[in-house]
Formats: C-alpha cells, structure tokens, sequence
C-alpha cells in the first residue's frame, strides 16, 4: 500500500484514507461572467495529463479531511512530495537533478 | 419545538433513546468487543483564536497536535483536523451547552445520537482493530491517547487508543452492524 504524507497530520498515512481530486493550481478566473467560451472550456475540461510529475489536489477524506496538494510520477506512482493548500508550486523539486 | 428541544438537558430528554446494538458483547480469547453505553458527542470547528474560550468552556483542553487527545473529568476532545474536534462526554455532561455560552467564533453540532462507540480491549486488540484499519498501531505511532480518524473495512470511524490495549472506536451507527461484525470476526481471527 502506497503511504502518503499528510501535511496537516504532519506524517505518512495509508493511501486508503486519500482522495484524488484532480489537477491543481488551476485559477478560476475573476471575471468568470466576462470569459470567452474558448477560455472557459481551457480552465473548466481540459487539463495537462502529463506523462512525468503531475500537480495534483488530493484530499485527506478519511483523516483531516483536508485538501492538500501533491507532486507525483504519473508512470511510477511516486509521491514527490505534498504541501499545503494555498502554496505555490515548488521552485524545486526533492530528489531533482541540480 | 425545535427550541425547547435544545434547551432540554439530555438526561430529561422526552424520547426514548435506543442505542445501535445495546449491550451486544463479544468475547474472544485475547480480546472483549463490547457496545459502549451512550455518550453526549459534539462536533466542534473552531478557528485558533477561539481555542483558549472553548477549552475554558468545555473545562478541557483542545489538542492542536495531530493525531492526539485530551481527557479530563469523563470528556475527551479528540484532535480530527486542523480546525475540527470531537468531543465525546461519559459523565452525562451536555458539551453543547457549554459551547452554546461562548461567544467567540465557532460551530458546535449535536451528534450524540449519530454516533456509537465500540471498546475493543485485551492483548489481542491492536491486531483486531488493524484487521481493517490500515493505520499502524504500534505503540511507538500510535501511542495511549492517541485518536484519528480513519477507516475500518469500508467505513468510516474514529479511533481513540484508550490504553495500551484498549480501543475506543465511533462509528455513525448505521454502520455499527457492519463495524460491530467486522470486529467481532477479526476478534476471533486474532488469537490465531
């Protein structure tokens, strides 16, 4: 079983008390009213499904209960790391080539 | 109505309360499944800032370390999440209306009668509970005191390590049958 560290429990849990809940750090725009439909199916369908590391939401539904974000391998399921809702990407990447 | 209800005490309430599975009973060498009797249960969300007039109120101290709980006087305030707390009182004490005189910002909900607690207790208790809990339960991860929540089987529970071998699990009670079962299969599996 995969363990994925929490960043609210402040440890590695089992992945059975995890939800995927899709691509993060995609802004909805403030003036929603105001976009074109091309700009409105780019933020609302279409998402970058990577081959390689992938931004993702994830929710610690069976824990905390608290959506946090994650850095994954989408070709060897590996969590690179998780952190907090709310912060930005990572500039770097553990584990990444200098 | 509605009102009236809320201002009741809860040990005048005017409806017959009949728990999940009263008094059911499991015994298995090297551990006890046993239904718990009813306990008055809040669901509290609460800013930081409103910590220190909460625990003043509840007469308990709200854990803000994960995965940790305190008891004192028959309540225990279990840590759930960053801004949510169970608070599960065995002395008949209502913690709903001892929320209700704070001022400070906060929700508190009634779920006493949402929830039933399960004891699982004995040496064999750590391996019963794991048989569907994948948390790690060792003493050094999971220590006395120590309450999260997680899944047993397919549902959703909260589980509080109430001594070295002693387990208190609350689940919603129309799960209970489910927990109760699984428990109790485990139960017998685990002196094996």
């Amino acid at each position: 079983m995969l363990l994925i560290r929490c960043p609210y429990c402040e440890e590695e849990r089992p992945e059975l008390e995890f939800r995927n809940a899709g691509e993060a750090h995609i802004a909805r725009s403030t003036n929603i009213a105001g976009e074109s439909d091309d700009d409105f199916e780019k933020f609302f369908f279409i998402r970058a499904n990577p081959k390689g590391v992938i931004y993702e939401r994830w929710r610690h539904i069976h824990g905390c209960a608290r959506f946090f974000n994650a850095v994954r391998d989408t070709v060897t399921d590996k969590f690179i790391m998780t952190y907090k809702a709310g912060e930005p990407k990572p500039a770097k990447l553990p584990g990444a080539a200098k | 109505m509605a009102k009236a209800a809320a201002n009741t005490k809860a040990t005048a309430a005017s409806v017959e309360r009949r728990p999940a599975l009263a008094g059911r009973t499991l015994s298995a060498p090297g551990v006890k499944v046993e239904m718990l009797p009813p306990a008055e249960r809040i669901s509290l969300r609460a800013p930081q800032a409103s910590l220190a007039a909460l625990s003043k109120a509840l007469g308990v101290t709200l854990p803000v370390k994960p995965k940790s709980s305190a008891t004192k006087d028959g309540r225990t305030a279990l840590w759930l999440g960053p801004d949510e707390w169970m608070i599960i009182d065995e002395a008949g004490n209502d913690p709903l209306a001892d929320c209700a005189k704070v001022t400070v910002l906060h929700s508190a909900v009634g779920i006493s009668h949402r929830n039933v607690g399960i004891s699982v207790a004995g040496p064999a208790a750590a391996v019963t509970v794991n048989s569907g809990c994948p948390q790690d339960l060792s003493l050094d991860a999971f220590p006395m005191g120590a309450a999260s929540r997680t899944i047993l089987g397919k549902s959703e529970i909260v589980l509080l390590r109430t001594a070295a071998d002693a387990f208190r699990v609350e689940c919603w009670r129309s799960f209970s049958d489910y927990v109760f079962t699984l428990l109790s299969e485990a139960a017998s599996d685990a002196a094996n």
